[in-house]
């Protein structure tokens, strides 16, 4: 069926166990975002290094399965990632989850391809984008060391 | 013909009337379509899809307006849905019933025409921890105005009762509206507000009934309710969206200002000054949403020639029967008033699953055409106070039948499964 192609066991298991889960003491910057329609909700928080790359990257808070995971991937995925590979690895992100026909995945997205299947669940899309709206927020709002910000998704 | 009648109520041919909902005969993602989100929605018999069908293309035109024939007609039928709305919650005349938009805006209208004009600063609004956003936030916007403050009759826990201990104390604190719901939507506890009402006329407060999980699913009487207003919605009994019935006591309605302006609502229109319209018709300014008012007319009529006794019955043998199907899965947490309970719930089951969310359980769910809700349910300061983000919610009603509720039951037995091997 269509959610086992939504539900991998890569899916799920880092549902389970969120990779870089937890504060980050020393980050620059947090970014709190949540979906008001459906109470998932994220902070993210991130560390830049000396190069003004994504030294670290880490979430806290609850959601759901895909919610959970993607942000998960997500830090994983951009640990030390330079703020220009990581735009463009978002909008590859985006892109693959929005496309109306069977999208072309870029190889640099790696195991992020197995949330590919969320695309056929449009109502979800918003849980596997929230996180990365939370650090595209980090990312486009330069701040003062420390600052705090919000953002809302809605459906 | 009384006996031949009582008999029918005693025993609705459920399966005919399951057969009278079109959409009901569908597949879902290859399933047959099991559909459990009644309490956000009521799906539509035939005769409300006729009358809707039938007004437009044969008496469709403007109300109170036109002396032409289609205009008579539609007056006639318009101002005989709000008759009929007076007699399907026991109102004593029909000038008592304002046709709104729904609940929501019933709410909104109190809170903003009646609120707004009798509380002052330092004056308390009552309501409960169990309201949808929709009975919390009006009565927000309100104190913001007028400086009133709000307090909350609290909720026990998972079980969903109102904890009464101190409502004497909670009323006596200078409230001057006790506004609370008949059925909560993501607990299912139906509240004693014939108490609640009877406490609060005591004491010269003033009350509203939200009956939006409650008018279509048992027999309702504001008489006997005796609360100062009640809002309901069409959608959820049956009815079109875009309608709902907002009864306010006469003699209240007399003494509030209106709502909007314009035309319809108005008495005599000069350049400086307007004298309002007699009540109903000062709430109701422009055209109004004729076409729903006669749809949900002929939802009314369809639910009572069922009998709400009847259907109060079925939605709760469904709902035990859920409870008790799945207590029979490990660790699962329910919530509303359980089986044992001497209270009283409606026809719907709120649950989390172990280990899995409740987006993921809706989610699956739907991939074998069990349609459920999962999410805050418009609760979302309760389901912080329960420490929750969310719950999945299966409501009930008259045409779902002990099957269907198996079926949900085996589904989500299945994704439980699903979701914790390699745990």
């Amino acid at each position: 069926m269509e959610f086992e192609e939504l539900y991998q066991e890569v899916i799920l298991d880092h549902s389970r166990r969120p990779r870089n889960f937890g504060e980050l003491p020393d980050a620059d910057v947090h970014v709190h975002a949540n979906n008001p329609m459906c109470g998932d909700d994220v902070t993210v928080h991130v560390k830049f290094g000396a190069d003004n790359a994504l030294e670290a990257v880490s979430f806290t808070g609850n959601g759901c399965s895909i919610c959970m995971a993607s942000a998960s991937m997500m830090t994983q995925k951009l640990k030390k990632k330079s703020r220009g590979e990581s735009a463009e690895l978002m909008s590859k992100f985006y892109e693959m989850l929005t496309a109306e026909q069977e999208p072309e995945v870029d190889k640099r997205l790696g195991d992020l391809v197995l949330l590919k299947g969320v695309r056929k669940f449009p109502l979800r899309v918003k849980c596997a984008t929230l996180a990365w709206h939370a650090l595209q927020e980090a990312l486009e709002k330069p701040q003062e060391k420390g600052a705090q910000l919000l953002i809302e998704d809605e459906l | 013909m009384g006996q031949l009648t009582a008999q029918i109520r005693d025993k609705p041919d459920w399966i005919k009337i399951r057969s009278e909902f079109p959409i009901l005969d569908q597949r879902v993602h290859g399933h047959p379509l099991v559909y459990l989100d009644n309490a956000a929605t009521s799906q539509k018999p035939r005769p409300v899809l006729d009358a809707l069908l039938g007004y437009y293309e044969r008496d469709n035109s403007n109300v109170h307006r036109g002396i032409h024939e289609l205009s008579n007609r539609a007056t006639a039928a318009y101002e005989g849905a709000r008759k009929r709305a007076a007699q399907f919650i026991g109102a004593k005349s029909a000038h008592e019933i304002i046709f709104t938009r729904g609940t929501t805006e019933g709410i909104n209208l109190v809170a903003q025409a009646w609120g707004t004009s009798h509380l002052k600063a330092g004056d308390k609004i009552l309501l409960t921890e169990m309201e949808h956003h929709s009975n919390i936030v009006p009565w927000q916007l309100l104190a913001e105005r007028t400086g009133a403050k709000l307090s909350y009759v609290p909720v026990t826990g998972d079980d969903g009762l109102l904890d009464l201990s101190r409502i004497d104390s909670l009323l006596s604190d200078g409230v001057k509206i006790f506004s609370m719901t008949h059925i909560s939507n993501s607990m299912g506890t139906v509240n004693p507000v014939r108490e609640l009402c009877a406490k609060a006329r005591t004491l010269g407060i003033v009350t509203l009934v939200d009956a939006a999980q409650s008018a279509g699913h048992l027999p309702l009487d504001v008489q006997e309710i005796g609360c100062d207003f009640l809002a309901f919605s069409g959608h959820k009994i049956c009815g079109p969206t875009g309608i709902g019935v907002l009864y306010g006591r006469e003699s209240i309605l007399n003494e509030t200002p209106p709502y909007q302006g314009g035309g319809e609502m108005i008495s005599c229109v000069d350049f400086f000054k307007t004298t309002w319209n007699a009540v109903p018709h000062k709430f109701e300014a422009g055209t109004p949403n004729i076409a729903d008012a006669i749809g949900l007319h002929a939802a009314m009529d369809y639910l009572d020639a069922i009998g709400r006794e009847s259907i109060l019955r079925h939605d709760q043998q469904l709902a035990a029967h859920a409870l008790e199907r799945l207590s029979e899965i490990k660790g699962i947490r329910l919530f509303g008033p359980p089986l044992n309970s001497t209270s009283e719930r409606g026809g719907l089951v709120s649950f989390l699953l172990p280990d899995v969310h409740a987006h993921d359980v809706v989610t699956i769910a739907d991939q074998y055409g069990v349609a459920l809700r999962g999410g805050h349910h418009c609760n979302q300061p309760l389901m912080r106070k329960l420490g929750i983000q969310s719950t999945s919610r299966a409501s009930f009603y008259f045409y779902n039948t002990l099957e269907e509720v198996d079926r949900m039951v085996d589904v989500l037995k299945k994704i439980k499964e699903f979701f914790t091997r390699g745990i």
